[in-house]
């Protein structure tokens, strides 16, 4: 094996591995610093031996082995210390231990911990990336564009309040396990959404880097959780969206919308799975299990990724579905997407005065202006339609999409 | 470990005699289950005097030590094993009371 396949090994093994070691180490120590640290410190020294020793046989057992020994000398030292305190647990489960083999159970405990909801979002979002995601501090900050020392007081906060509240290290009973799940997702989706809809003057309008992250880990949580609905349909959507990546921003770095990307260009094989995951959804449903947000969202991306082009696209079902989705979350952002459906079907005029309807709690939402300036030009209000295009133009914060509303607008002149 | 529940209200009005009734069932809980350590709830806050002694010179006013639109209208402090287990019976406290409860734990506890 050369240094470069050594390399690549390590990395693949990082990606596979870290959240294993991490929350192995975390049950048997009891504490997520030292799990943290030491989980590190083996990946450092696999750096170290494995160009010269070789990739062992087994590298996860390897790595496990390697971190507790440093987990049980660090904690040695500083009991020599006198830190007494050191010794009592810091994170805490009651069960008795596991058998063997049920180690994909301590992922999930770590995910469930480091999504708790007593966990203020934002750190939630910065711990679960490191402890699971096992991105670095500075990996962390360039990703959502926040100083590195922010990112560690997040996760040191995070850490602090686990340790002080005894959040505990454990997977929710049943009776709370829906709402929980439901508080994973949300960090999961807001990573994916970071990633996809980028902001910042100066950044790249889509991370890739995140939004396969959130892929990676909604994967993962739905590798332990098979047969919970909204983890199905969270990781569809993601899939359904990722797949029209490449498509969604041109060669000029202009935004394209949904109608006029290149169906080609579209990741097939993406497309497929989330299919898959939506028809299996579906069936669920047709079985009485009523599906929540995640699946009306993901069913609603299948049926625009199954049409040949926007003409053919089955308006009526989308509509159908976001009636559905309105009862679920009657929020203003889904009620103008539900608008901009309708318009599909009922032409611009019926839309433009369900979308005004929203003026009082959109009008500083930048897709609020862009839909009504949209909507007004096929209207021929050429000059409300301009006003509303300058408006979204200053609300935007991706760079593509300032670029492709600002053509839009000078495109009526 | 112990964990104060701290009963917050936006209104100077003491408990109802329904909320009395849904305290009393829920403080038998906490007994039952082997939560209980303490419970109270507190007088009108313009009824508070406060001490301040850190110089050696105590200074005491009338009223309490800051002015807000919230204030402190009862405890309970929990024996639970950790904070989810805190958090389910602050759940249970909020509704029985009728006010917002902030879950902190006592150190050393």
């Amino acid at each position: 094996m050369n240094e470069v396949d050594v390399r690549e090994a390590i990395t693949r093994v990082h990606r596979e591995e870290w959240a294993r070691v991490v929350a192995s180490l975390a049950r048997r120590f009891g504490d997520l610093d030292v799990a943290e640290d030491a989980a590190a410190d083996a990946f450092a020294t696999a750096v170290e031996r494995w160009p010269a020793d070789g990739v062992p046989p087994n590298p996860g057992a390897w790595l496990t082995t390697t971190a507790s020994r440093r987990a049980i000398d660090r904690i040695r030292r500083e009991n020599k210390r006198g830190d007494k305190e050191k010794e009592a647990r810091t994170v805490h489960d009651d069960d008795p231990p596991e058998p063997l083999g049920a180690i994909d159970d301590e992922r999930l405990r770590l995910i469930f911990t480091c999504c708790h909801p007593a966990l203020a979002m934002e750190n939630r979002v910065a711990l679960t990336l490191r402890m699971v995601g096992g991105l670095t501090v500075s990996e962390i900050g360039r990703a959502l564009l926040v100083q590195e020392a922010t990112v560690g007081r997040r996760i040191t906060r995070a850490k602090a309040k686990i340790k002080a509240e005894r959040i505990p290290f454990r997977v929710p009973s049943a009776d709370d396990l829906p709402g929980r799940v439901s508080g994973v997702l949300a960090v999961l989706f807001l990573v994916f959404n970071e990633g996809y809809l980028a902001t910042g003057p100066d950044t790249d309008p889509v991370r890739h880097d995140l939004t396969a992250e959130a892929i990676r880990l909604t994967r993962l949580i739905r590798s332990l959780l098979p047969d919970d609905g909204e983890v199905a349909g969270l990781l569809a959507l993601m899939l359904l969206t990722e797949a029209r990546r490449t498509s969604r921003v041109s060669a000029g770095g202009e935004l394209v919308p949904l109608d006029e990307q290149d169906r080609g260009g579209w990741d097939a094989a993406l497309i497929a799975e989330g299919h898959r995951l939506v028809r299996e959804r579906l069936s669920a449903a047709a079985a009485g299990v009523a599906p929540g947000r995640y699946q009306v969202l993901a069913a609603i991306s299948a049926v625009h990724t199954s049409a040949r082009n926007g003409r053919t696209t089955d308006w009526s079902q989308v509509v159908a579905l976001y009636d559905r989705l309105v009862r679920l979350d009657p929020s203003p952002i889904v009620v103008l997407n539900q608008a901009i459906a309708v318009g599909e079907l009922d032409g611009p005029e019926v839309a433009l005065a369900a979308v005004e309807g929203l003026e009082q709690e959109l009008a500083g939402y930048h897709a609020y202006q862009a839909t009504r300036a949209e909507l007004l030009r096929r209207l021929g209000r050429r000059e409300q339609s301009r006003a509303a295009y300058d408006r979204a133009i200053e609300l935007a914060g991706n760079t593509a999409e300032t670029a492709y509303l600002t053509r839009r607008r000078d495109d009526m002149a | 470990m112990r964990y104060l529940l701290s009963v917050i209200h936006d209104e100077t009005d003491l408990a109802t005699p329904e909320e009395m009734a849904a305290i009393d069932e829920f403080n038998s809980r906490l007994v039952a289950e082997g939560h209980w350590v303490f419970a109270g709830g507190l007088g009108y806050p313009d009824t508070a005097t406060t001490v301040d002694n850190r110089n050696g010179a105590a200074l005491v006013s009338d009223g309490p030590y800051l002015e807000s639109k919230e204030y402190l209208a009862g405890i309970w402090i929990i024996e639970a094993p950790d904070l989810d287990v805190a958090l389910e019976l602050a759940t249970e406290g909020s509704k029985a009371c009728n006010r917002k409860v902030e879950v902190r734990p006592l150190l050393d506890g």
